[in-house]
């Protein structure tokens, strides 16, 4: 059997539908709940969030109009919502990242390596990356978001989208180096 | 074959694309392109090989993130419920949409009477058919795999777009029914009933109470 497509859903949950709206949210709640808390880091926070994302699309479902993918429009409003729970913190719960997770002593990457766990380091770099390079190397490899899908999201051009894809990640070389790993790129 | 300088814009374009090469997520034309140049470029190579470790670690780690608690189902589907039911929306070519309009259009009691003879007609025919592969033991039934046991009494309902997910869930626990497959065309359901509903008259009594439940059940028939 054939799933019922997201657009086909999205369709029923525009006339009231509360069973699609379950089934959409089943399909979806758990990528969506990653990518907010990715970009707030706050599991209560990114809860409350997402919620607030599927009753959205409960109440503007019939906007829909079909020109991308339903997953790109939840992340889009999705980002959004998490964008928007951001500024309303106070300044000194914003977030600015990198050298102070890879230099906290209790999370020493020296150890890491000498645990020889590579994989451990390369990902506690990924989340010491500034919340735009976060999202973005979320969106390609995880949500595996193109280049198109991304700028929609984003909201920027595509050609900002290779490059900011491109800073992240030698962003990540930088930090990688910082805590011993040499990659040989840049 | 040439190799680019890797000052090149060309070059650094298809340095630009390798993540979206590793994820899957490029055009064909691209995908070629960056196939095409990966075959003859070693130190291209060596750039996708740390792009396909920073993918691996990055979906390694959204993997660990986990999952949400049933909290925010909980606190949507209570805000959905607080808001009441939506007036259906006029999309663009909602042909389900114009049936279930001009369904409405009916009376509520000319309606229940066309489900009950619609109910009946299938109940009647798949008794008639039934009867006549009993009868004649060369006729070859059909039977699907996932309805063999006879243990086994399916339906295929169709419930009111305005039930909640509280009514439907109230309605299959007062029936003993669960849902096995779904939504499928036309948003149906298959349930599956109790044992005791694979008793024929049983299960017509059962389907008859069912499609009495009018605020929760637009459409249902049985499944042989």
């Amino acid at each position: 059997m054939q799933a019922t497509s997201d657009e086909v859903l999205i369709g029923r949950i525009a006339s009231g539908d509360r069973l699609a709206m379950q089934v959409l949210f089943a399909r979806h709640h758990v990528r969506v709940y990653r990518f907010v808390l990715r970009l707030v880091r706050e599991e209560t926070k990114a809860e409350d969030l997402i919620s607030e994302v599927f009753l959205d699309v409960w109440r503007q479902a019939d906007r829909f109009e079909g020109r991308s993918a339903v997953s790109t429009w939840l992340l889009a409003i999705a980002r959004f919502k998490a964008l928007s729970a951001l500024r309303r913190r106070p300044d000194e719960e914003l977030d600015e990242e990198a050298a102070e997770a890879i230099e906290d002593p209790g999370d020493d990457p020296e150890q890491a390596l000498a645990k020889k766990d590579k994989s451990a380091v390369i990902r506690k770099c990924l989340e010491g990356l500034s919340a735009d390079h976060r999202e973005i190397i979320d969106l390609v490899y995880y949500h595996e978001k193109s280049v198109e899908e991304v700028a929609e999201i984003v909201g920027i051009p595509e050609n900002t989208v290779k490059t900011r894809m491109f800073y992240a990640r030698k962003k990540l070389a930088e930090l990688l180096k910082a805590a011993g790993i040499e990659r040989g790129w840049p | 074959m040439t190799i680019l300088n890797k000052e090149a814009p060309e070059r650094q374009d298809l340095e630009a694309l390798l993540p979206w090469h590793a994820a899957g997520t490029l055009a064909r034309h691209d995908t070629d392109r960056v196939t095409r140049a990966l075959a003859t470029d070693r130190d291209l190579q060596l750039q996708y090989d740390l792009v396909r470790e920073e993918l691996n670690e990055t979906i390694h780690l959204n993997e660990m993130l986990g999952a949400p608690s049933s909290r925010c189902m909980e606190k949507l589907f209570a805000a959905i419920e607080a808001e009441g039911s939506k007036a259906p929306a006029r999309r663009s070519f909602d042909f389900a949409g114009r049936i279930s309009e001009f369904m409405a259009g009916f009376a509520p009691r000319k309606l229940a009477w066309a489900a009950s003879a619609a109910v009946f007609a299938i109940v009647a025919q798949a008794a008639v058919l039934t009867t006549v592969a009993i009868k004649d033991p060369n006729v070859a039934v059909y039977e699907p795999a996932s309805f063999r046991s006879i243990d086994d009494a399916q339906v295929v309902i169709r419930f009111v777009p305005q039930a909640t997910v509280g009514d439907i869930t109230k309605f299959l626990d007062a029936h003993h029914a669960v849902v096995v497959d779904g939504p499928k065309r036309g948003s149906l359901y298959s349930l599956r009933l109790p044992t005791a509903s694979a008793d024929k008259p049983e299960m017509t009594k059962l389907v008859q109470r069912m499609q009495a439940e009018s605020k929760i059940v637009e459409f249902i028939a049985t499944r042989e």
